[in-house]
C-alpha cells in the first residue's frame, strides 16, 4: 500500500490570540471571545486550527450611504444603531458587533465625540457580545472621538479602529489607557503591516491587544492584491516574524459598491442573491487567506460565512 | 528539468561526438538548458530515456479536454501560492445533465451552459463544459443523451458513468473530441482503464482515501494509461482544502510524485455547491462538477476565478491612446483615465451608456487605478499634460477643456497650467458620468 505524506510544514511562529469583550468578573457586561491562536496556513487541521473565525455584524450610526440591498432584513432599525446591533445578535447570530460612528464626519452630521460616545454606550447595553468601534475616518476628529469612547466604555474592552500610519498615537493612547484592543490598519502591503505594528509596539502597545487590518479589497476590485498580501503576512508570521503575528480582521462590506455585485441585469441573476454572493465571496478569499475577523455588511452573506466556517472546520 | 550532472549520469560516457557536441557532458550542459534533444545522441539506452523523462515531467501533469477553441487545459502547476509565481491553468466548470432528465430538463441545462457567458475587463467569462450521468443505468439512453449534448455544445465534455460499456456505447454513438471518462474506481478500473486507452480519452480516477487512491492511480498507469485526473471524494470543505492542498503540494514540493495530477472535484447533490466551487477556485482545484449554475452565483464565482488567476506580476491593462465613443467629432468633449481595465472598462461603459459622444484619452498608469496611480506618481498633472499633447487629443475636441476624475480633483489647477485647456471636475464614481455628460 502506497503511503502518501501529509506534507505538514514545520512553522516556527504563532499567530497571537487577543481577547475581545470583558465578563462581568472583569468588571465588564459581556461574553468573551478570543481571536487568532493559527498555528498554520488556514483551516489545514494537521497544521493546528486556532481559534474560531468571527463574524462581526456592521453597524453605521448614519446609515445614509448603505446598500439599500444589503440590509433589507433590518428594516426601520438601520435608523437606531443599538437596535439594529441587537437585530444583528438575537435575530441573525452575529459574534460581534462593528460600530461606525459615521455621524462625526465634520462634512456631514458631525455629531460630537460625546453624542457618539452614547451611541456606543447604547450599543453595548443593547448587545452582549463585544463591539468593534470605528469613527468616520477624518483624523483629527477621529482622534477625539476615540478617546471620548474609551473613556465612556472603559472597563468593556471594545476594539478600537483603527491606527494609521500618519495617526496613531492618540488613538493607542486612548485605547492603552482603558485596556482596550486596538486594529493596526495598512494599506494592501505586507511592509506597511508591519511597519504598523512595530510604530505600535515603539509606542508602547502590547501585542496581545493588537488585531491587523491589512485592508481587503472586495472582489472584482482588487481581490487579487488582497488574498497575496494577507497569504505574505501569513506565511511570514507563522515563519517567525513576530512583528505580524496579529490576528486579521478584514472588512468586507465594500463589496458592495462593485457595480456588478448590485446591478440590475436579467442576465445576471436577481440582484440580491449576487449581492450576497459577492460579499461571501470577498468573505471566503479573505478567510481562505488568514482573516480571523470578518466585517459583514448583509445577514445573508453572514449565514453563508458561518456554514462555510462550520465546514472548513470540520465541524469544529 | 533535472541538472546536467542528472542527466549526465545516464549517458553513454563514449565522448563520441555523434550529438554534435564534443562531449557528453556539454551534451548533457546543453540537454539541461532544453537546447539540444536526447534523441540526438544515438547510443542512450531505452531505459535511460524513460529515466530522464520521468524525472523531467511537470510535477502535474498536463490534461487537455476537448478540441478546437472549447479546449481546455488542465493541471501543469508549479506554485503553492499565487504570489510565488502564478496558477497558470484556471480552475474549470461543468453543468451535469442527468440521462434521466426528460426534454426540458435537458434543453434548460444546454441553454443555461450556453447563456452563462459575461464580459468582464475584456474578457469573456463562460461556462467550460457539460457533463452527462448515467443515472438510468441504460447504456443505449446514456449513449443518446450523449449524442445529444454533443450535437448542440462544442464544450468539452465529461462522460460521467461506473460502466465501462456505457461509455464505449457513448463513444460510439457520436464523434467525442477527447472527453473526460468519469470515473474509474477501485471495483470497475480494469474495465474503465482499457476503454480510457483505447479510446484515448482521459481518465478520471476516484477513491475515498488519498493511500487508496494513489494505489489505485499507480495501477491504472501500469495498464498504460496516462492522462489522469484525481477525484479525491471530499466529504466536506475541510476535507477539498486539506486533500487538495497534500496533492498539490506532495506534487510540486516532490515529496510525493504518486499524484501528481489535476483535480475534479463532484459537487453534485452537495448542499454546499457553490462554496465548494468557490473553495476549488482558490485552492487547486481543475474540473468542478456541477448540477447547476444561477448566472447569480456564476457570476461572482467567474469573477473571482478571475481575480485569482490573474499575473500577480500584470494587472490586466488596455492600451493607452486615444479612444473614440459614440462617433464623437470636434465639438465632443475629451475626458480622460487610467490604461487599469478594470477602470478603462467601468468608465467606457458608463460614457457608451449616455449616448453622448466623447474622446477618452487613456493615460499609461501601468495598469493601475486611478487614486493608487495618483499615489504612486503613475499619474500626475505633467503626465495627464503630455498624454493630452501626444495623442492628439486637443486638435481632436476644439472644446478646450478636459473632464476629469472626481477624485483628482486636486490636480486640476496644474493640470489646466500645463495644458492650457478648461479642466472640469467630474463625479468621483463614473456611474456619475452620463448625467454629467449630458448637462455639459
Ligand atoms: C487594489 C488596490 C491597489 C493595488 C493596485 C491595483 C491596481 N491595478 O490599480 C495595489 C496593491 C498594487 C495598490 C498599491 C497601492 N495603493 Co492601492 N488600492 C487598491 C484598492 C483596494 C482598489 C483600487 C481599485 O481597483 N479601484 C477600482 C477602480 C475601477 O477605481 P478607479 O480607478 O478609481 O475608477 C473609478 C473612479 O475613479 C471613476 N473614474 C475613473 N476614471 C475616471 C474618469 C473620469 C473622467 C471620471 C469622471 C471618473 C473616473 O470611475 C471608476 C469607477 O467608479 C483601493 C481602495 C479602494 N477600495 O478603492 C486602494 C487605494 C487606491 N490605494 C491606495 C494607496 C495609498 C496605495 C499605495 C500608494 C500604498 C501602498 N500600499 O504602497 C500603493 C501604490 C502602488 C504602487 N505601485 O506603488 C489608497 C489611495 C489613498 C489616497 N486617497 O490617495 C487607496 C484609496 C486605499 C486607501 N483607502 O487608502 N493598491
Ligand atoms: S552522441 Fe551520445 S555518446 Fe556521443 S558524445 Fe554525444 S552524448 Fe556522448
Amino acid at each position: 500500500m502506497v503511503e502518501v505524506p501529509i506534507p505538514k510544514e514545520k512553522w516556527s511562529g504563532k499567530i497571537g490570540a487577543v481577547k475581545l469583550g470583558a465578563s462581568p468578573a472583569e468588571g465588564g457586561s459581556r461574553q468573551t471571545v478570543e481571536v487568532g491562536g493559527e498555528a498554520g496556513m488556514p483551516f489545514l487541521s494537521y497544521e493546528g486550527l486556532g481559534k474560531r473565525q468571527l463574524l462581526a455584524g456592521e453597524v453605521i450610526d448614519d446609515p445614509s450611504q448603505l446598500t439599500e440591498l444589503a440590509a433589507r432584513a433590518f428594516g426601520d432599525a438601520v435608523k437606531d444603531p443599538a437596535a439594529w446591533a441587537k437585530r444583528w445578535v438575537d435575530g441573525f447570530h452575529a459574534d460581534l458587533v462593528c460600530l461606525k460612528l459615521r455621524s462625526t464626519n465634520p462634512e456631514g452630521m458631525n455629531a460630537s465625540p460625546e453624542e457618539a460616545a452614547k451611541t456606543v454606550i447604547a450599543v453595548l447595553k443593547a448587545v452582549s457580545v463585544p463591539i468593534i468601534v470605528y469613527g468616520c475616518g477624518q483624523e483629527e476628529k477621529d482622534a477625539k472621538v476615540m478617546e471620548a469612547v474609551s473613556n465612556a466604555c472603559a472597563k468593556e474592552r471594545v476594539l478600537l479602529g483603527q491606527a494609521e500610519e500618519t495617526a496613531y498615537k492618540t488613538i493607542s493612547a486612548a485605547a492603552m489607557s482603558n485596556h482596550h484592543a486596538l486594529v493596526a490598519f495598512s494599506n494592501l502591503d505586507i511592509n506597511l503591516a508591519k511597519q504598523m505594528n512595530i510604530l505600535l509596539a515603539d509606542f508602547g502597545v502590547k501585542f496581545d491587544n493588537v488585531v491587523m487590518d491589512p485592508l481587503m479589497a472586495g472582489l472584482g476590485m482588487g481581490l487579487e492584491y488582497s488574498y497575496s498580501v494577507n497569504e505574505r503576512i501569513r506565511i511570514a508570521a507563522l515563519m517567525g516574524d513576530r512583528m505580524l503575528q496579529a490576528p486579521m480582521l478584514c472588512d468586507i462590506t465594500s463589496s458592495w459598491e462593485a457595480r456588478e455585485a448590485t446591478e440590475e441585469n436579467a442576465q445576471w441573476g436577481e440582484a440580491e442573491e449576487r449581492g450576497t454572493w459577492w460579499e461571501a465571496t470577498t468573505g471566503l478569499a479573505a478567510l481562505m487567506s488568514g482573516a480571523d475577523v470578518l466585517v459583514v455588511r448583509s445577514p445573508r452573506s453572514m449565514n453563508v460565512l458561518r456554514e462555510a466556517i462550520d465546514d472548513l472546520r470540520g465541524g469544529q | 528539468m533535472p541538472t546536467a550532472i542528472e542527466i549526465f549520469k545516464y549517458l553513454p560516457k563514449k565522448n563520441c561526438g555523434k550529438c554534435n557536441f564534443p562531449t557528453c557532458l556539454a551534451f548533457a550542459m546543453q540537454l539541461a538548458n532544453s537546447k539540444a534533444k536526447l534523441a540526438d545522441c544515438p547510443f542512450v539506452t531505452d531505459e535511460a530515456k524513460a529515466k530522464l523523462e520521468a524525472s523531467s515531467a511537470p510535477p502535474i501533469r498536463l490534461v487537455s479536454i476537448g478540441a478546437g477553441d472549447a479546449k481546455i487545459e488542465i493541471g501543469d502547476e508549479t506554485e503553492l501560492y499565487r504570489h510565488d509565481k502564478k496558477f497558470f491553468h484556471q480552475t474549470r466548470y461543468a453543468i451535469v445533465i442527468s440521462d434521466n432528465a426528460d426534454e426540458k430538463e435537458a434543453a434548460a441545462k444546454l441553454k443555461r451552459a450556453a447563456d452563462l457567458r459575461f464580459e468582464r475587463v475584456g474578457q469573456m467569462l463562460a461556462m467550460d463544459m457539460l457533463g452527462v450521468r448515467n443515472d438510468s443505468g441504460d447504456k443505449a439512453k446514456f449513449a443518446a443523451m450523449v449524442a445529444r449534448v454533443a450535437g448542440e455544445s462544442a464544450l468539452p465534455l465529461v462522460l460521467m458513468s461506473d460502466d465501462a460499456e456505457a461509455i464505449r456505447a457513448a463513444a460510439s454513438a457520436a464523434k467525442l473530441s477527447r472527453p473526460l471518462i468519469y470515473a474509474a474506481s477501485e471495483s470497475n478500473w480494469q474495465t474503465m482503464a482499457s476503454a480510457a486507452k483505447e479510446l484515448k480519452f482521459p481518465l478520471a480516477v476516484k477513491h475515498s482515501e488519498l493511500n487508496g487512491l494513489a494505489d489505485l492511480v499507480e495501477k491504472i498507469r501500469a495498464s498504460g494509461v496516462e492522462d489522469i485526473v484525481l477525484d479525491l471524494c471530499p466529504s466536506g470543505l475541510q476535507q477539498l482544502v486539506e486533500r487538495n492542498t497534500i496533492v498539490r503540494k506532495n506534487a510540486v514540493k516532490k515529496t510525493f510524485r504518486g499524484l501528481g495530477y489535476p483535480i475534479v472535484t463532484n459537487a453534485c447533490g452537495s448542499g454546499q455547491a457553490v462554496l465548494m466551487a468557490l473553495v476549488s477556485t482558490m485552492k487547486y482545484g481543475g474540473i468542478v462538477l456541477l448540477d447547476d449554475l444561477d448566472p447569480a452565483h456564476a457570476i461572482p464565482l467567474f469573477v473571482l476565478r478571475q481575480n485569482i488567476y490573474t499575473d500577480p506580476q500584470v494587472p490586466i491593462q488596455v492600451k493607452a491612446g486615444l479612444y473614440p465613443i459614440n462617433n464623437p467629432g470636434e465639438d465632443s468633449p475629451v475626458l480622460f483615465t487610467t490604461n487599469f481595465s478594470l477602470t478603462y472598462f467601468t468608465v467606457a461603459a458608463d460614457i457608451e451608456k449616455s449616448r453622448v459622444p466623447a474622446w477618452l484619452l487613456v493615460v499609461d498608469t501601468e495598469g493601475l487605478s486611478v487614486m493608487t496611480a495618483f499615489s504612486a506618481g503613475k499619474m500626475t498633472a505633467e503626465s495627464v499634460a503630455e498624454a493630452l499633447r501626444s495623442s492628439g487629443a486637443l486638435e481632436k475636441s476644439r472644446r478646450e477643456m478636459v473632464i476629469i476624475p472626481g477624485m483628482l480633483s486636486r490636480m486640476s489647477g496644474k493640470l489646466q497650467e500645463l495644458a492650457g485647456v478648461k479642466v472640469v471636475v467630474g463625479p468621483r464614481e463614473s456611474s456619475g458620468i452620463a448625467k454629467m455628460l449630458r448637462s455639459l
